[in-house]
């Protein structure tokens, strides 16, 4: 039951988010803002953890080919199957959950708890959109960095396939020009344009709507990551169904 | 003027609020005082409108709230200040940038006439070197006055205070009350002040609402406060023993 109120009022922000909306001139420089700091502030990790989930992801595969009969380019095969499928979309979210979840949680948490949402409110702003819709905004050019860890991810693949020994270089590339399917980079985008969206409200949601003070901000903030992960990770298993099913 | 008529609020079935009845008059600071828990922040909440009622009206100078239509109720929300009890500066901007904001939101000036005003403003709560400090870089009182200052900047009718001098020294908290009487009667606006610091209620109590338990107990002046026989406010008014010995004598003398 509590479950379902808290659907009901999740839906009812995202309905105030896009209601009356914040000057553009102001709302520009808070988008731009945002764009730096979730965005352009989380590049540099998705690009780290990438590049050594690809490099992992190639040498287990080549450890695990036993079998002479099986060819030699599928070490770069599945490492860009499971990079541009699941790897780069779905385990950089949960990711972005923690970094930049915890981070929207807690600014606009504190800003809950120190009466600084009650000051905009009482000043007629309308704090959702003025708080909420620059991050949304901002997180559309999610899916972008995604591309870039898939491009990552893969030449740690490469790295770690030709310079450990794993397999050659020309059977690599070979490997990932191997039945390629363009749709999968568009479901990954979907997905991951979905999961943005999720990322930006989910966390101001648990943010906006907390109660009590500063030790309640660091609980909220774990909550709020618990659930964006859930909901991501139902959302991939819909939408793989749905798109790929 | 506002007058506020019946005014009831419960959460979950507690009644914070109990039917309070009462007038806050132009350019004089009116204070809302009683102990913690007694509803003061609720009732200050729904004037400005953060609460909704459960039952009673309020009356902005002839407007009731209930009946205005959701622009005119921004357009009213425009014309309230409102300093919170912790300031609830925007930690994202500077001293400035908190006292500009409600310009840049809602009025068309140049960057100039902003400038000028928040100059103004600024002068206007003696603050003259912080302008580019962050709220974490100044003091509990500093930070006041930069409420204060965000509070008046737009001009407005109505200005509401939660507990202005809380956390402050006596002497700082002195220097706020006067400053926020000062500005009530240079601009005649309707000020509702909070509090439960009887230096304040002795300062600038021009009209004192008392509650207990969500019901007005008395109103009067501070002239009167000092006089009446009503248990509930004298246990409030001489809950310091400092202040038991002066009424003792007081009344010694009288008779
Ligand atoms: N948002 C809310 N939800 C539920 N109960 C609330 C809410 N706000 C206040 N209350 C309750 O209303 C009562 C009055 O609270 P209020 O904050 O108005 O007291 P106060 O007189 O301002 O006290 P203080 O001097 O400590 O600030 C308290 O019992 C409080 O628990
Ligand atoms: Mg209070």
């Amino acid at each position: 039951m509590n479950y379902v109120a808290s659907i009901g009022s999740y839906a009812i922000m995202i309905k105030e988010v896009f209601k009356k909306p914040t000057k553009w001139r102001i709302m520009k420089s808070l988008i731009l803002k945002e764009i730096d700091e979730l965005i352009f502030g989380s590049l540099g990790i998705l690009v780290f953890i990438s590049f050594f989930i690809g490099g992992v992801v190639a040498i287990q595969t080549a450890l695990n080919i036993t079998s002479e009969l099986i060819p030699k380019n599928l070490v770069g095969f599945a490492t860009r199957q499971s990079i541009i499928l699941e790897f780069a979309p779905t385990f950089c979210s949960i990711i972005m959950a923690g970094k930049v979840g915890s981070y929207i949680t807690s600014s606009i948490g504190t800003m809950r708890v120190t009466e600084q949402i009650d000051a905009l409110e009482v000043m007629g702003v309308n704090a959702l959109n003025y708080l909420v819709f620059p991050k949304i905004v901002a997180l559309m050019l999610y899916p972008f960095i995604i591309v870039v860890s898939m491009f990552v991810g893969i030449l740690g693949g490469w790295v770690a396939a030709t310079f450990g020994g794993h397999s050659t270089s020309a059977d690599f590339i070979q490997g990932i020009t191997l039945d390629f399917i363009p749709f999968h980079v568009t479901y990954a985008f979907v997905k991951t344009l979905v999961f943005a969206f999720i990322l930006a409200t989910i966390p101001s949601f648990h943010g906006f709507y907390m109660k009590g003070g500063a030790l309640d901000v660091g609980k909220a903030s774990t909550t709020s990551f618990v659930w964006t992960s859930i909901v991501i990770v139902i959302l991939n298993g819909i939408l793989t169904q749905l798109l790929l099913g | 003027m506002i007058e506020v008529e019946n005014i009831q609020k419960s959460f979950d079935g507690t009644r914070v609020l109990k039917g309070i009845s009462t007038t806050f008059n132009t350019g004089q600071t009116n204070l809302i005082i009683g102990q913690s828990g007694s509803g003061k922040t609720v009732f200050l909440k729904c004037l400005l409108g953060l609460f909704t009622p459960d039952e009673g009206t309020i009356c902005y100078d002839g407007k009731t709230y209930s009946d205005l239509t959701d622009d005119e109720k921004r357009n009213l929300r425009q014309e309230m200040g409102m300093v919170f009890q912790g300031s609830a500066l925007f930690d994202s901007m500077t001293v400035e940038g908190n006292v500009r904001f409600p310009l840049e939101m809602f009025t068309k000036q140049s960057a100039s006439e902003m400038q000028d005003r928040v100059d103004f403003v600024l002068n206007r709560v003696n603050l003259v070197d912080a302008h580019h400090k962050f709220p974490s870089e100044i003091s509990g009182g500093m930070q006041k006055r930069v409420a204060i200052a965000r509070a008046i900047v737009m001009n407005p009718k109505y200005l509401f205070c939660d507990e202005p001098n809380s956390g402050l020294d006596p002497k700082t908290a002195i220097l706020i009350d006067n400053l926020i009487q000062e500005i009530t009667e240079e601009y005649d606006i309707t000020t509702v002040i909070n509090t439960h610091d009887m230096n304040s209620v002795m300062e600038i109590g021009q009209k004192i609402i008392f509650l207990k338990n969500g019901v007005k107990e008395w109103e009067g002046s501070n002239k009167e406060i000092f006089k009446t026989d009503n248990e509930a406010v004298t246990n409030f008014v001489y809950s310091s023993d400092l202040f038991k010995k002066v009424r003792q004598m007081y009344i010694e003398e009288r008779n």
